[in-house]
């Protein structure tokens, strides 16, 4: 492109860009192709959502308190929600490792990226195992079951293991995808393509889009 | 800046990272210190749209793209807004309905065990 053209911004810059004969978002295909994925992510948790707020209000019975079903006991009194804040810290933590690796691919820094990414992975593995332990004592411990639970509102159980665990496999799909490109990164797969790490912040907004829907899962799931 | 990718200081990551840590810790304060009604729930959305906001704007590097794609993926969520709507007003229906036919509730709920 030359030097003189001036891309013009705000409203203009909309107008500009889809009605140009051009692509209308200037980046790589596969980084508008995954806000786009994610755009519909955004539906299908929502949907989950929307239904269990549904469900919520139309019961007549009473809902559990989240606060008092997810608590934990570390030998003294249980404390409330532990096991989930410190799920939610671990999140949060992996999506600063994420960010940073992102940055350290742009500086085609290779085995910082590699390791920022793998932290990524192995904090999403660990909010994953985490998530096993708290299924396995709402099941075996609580008798919480998608048609059931001793504690009120039978629609608990369905919503729960429905937007727990898909956002779940969102976490260990990104394990794997992290995975993928932090090898990728460190074997200089992406050095025979241009040495091109856009790849690296593709990845990023998935891995800061699961967390994004933790943050609401977390807010009318268990807070509310 | 868009053919170049996004690259911003590392400093801007970590403050936002040790803010949205501080925001977590609240939100899980409101649960913790028992907070109840109009207040609970105000806090949740207030802390829930600050890192919701910040993940988006800083870490998916949102605030540094063009209008256009700010448009095309944060435009179409609002007609959730329409749906949540709808839903809860269903949602009323069917527990009022529930009430008038079947009567109230004669669930009694156990505590839950702990361990």
């Amino acid at each position: 492109m030359s030097e003189a053209v001036i891309e013009p911004v705000g409203t203009q810059g909309v107008v500009s860009d889809f009605s140009r004969d051009k692509q209308v978002f200037g980046m790589p295909w596969g980084k508008a192709m995954m806000w786009i994925f994610l755009l519909s992510d955004t539906f299908i948790f929502s949907c989950f959502l929307v239904s269990y707020m549904t469900v919520r209000i139309s019961t007549t019975d009473p809902w559990p308190i989240p606060s008092e079903v997810f608590a934990l006991s570390f030998g003294g009194d249980p404390i409330p929600l532990i096991l989930i804040a410190i799920m939610t810290f671990i999140l949060i933590t992996s999506s600063g490792t994420m960010a940073m690796a992102v940055n350290m691919g742009y500086r085609k820094d290779r085995n910082k990226t590699f390791w920022l990414m793998t932290a990524t992975a192995l904090l999403g593995a660990s909010f994953v195992g985490m998530q096993a332990f708290e299924w396995t004592k709402l099941i075996v411990d609580e008798g919480v079951r998608p048609w059931g639970n001793p504690m009120g509102a039978a629609q608990f159980g369905s919503s729960f293991f429905m937007i727990t665990g898909f956002h779940g496999m969102h976490v260990s799909a990104g394990v794997i995808y992290l995975m993928v490109v932090a090898t990728r990164v460190k074997t200089g797969f992406y050095e025979k393509r241009g040495g091109n790490y856009e790849i690296v912040e593709i990845a990023g907004l998935y891995w800061h889009f699961v967390d994004l829907v933790w943050v609401f899962i977390f807010a009318f799931f268990y807070l509310w | 800046m868009a053919e170049e990718g996004q690259q911003h200081p590392i400093a801007i990551y970590l403050w936002i990272w040790g803010l949205l840590f501080v925001v977590s810790f609240f939100s899980y304060m409101v649960d913790y210190l028992g907070f109840q009604g109009m207040t609970r729930w105000t806090l949740i959305l207030i802390f829930m749209f600050v890192k919701a906001g910040f993940i988006v704007a800083i870490f998916m590097h949102m605030q540094w793209e063009r209008l256009a794609l700010k448009l095309a993926i944060l435009g179409p969520p609002v007609a959730i807004i329409v749906l949540i709507w709808l839903m809860s007003l269903e949602g009323a229906y069917t527990e009022e309905t529930r009430v008038e036919y079947y009567g109230e509730s004669t669930f009694e709920p156990e505590a839950p065990p702990h361990h």
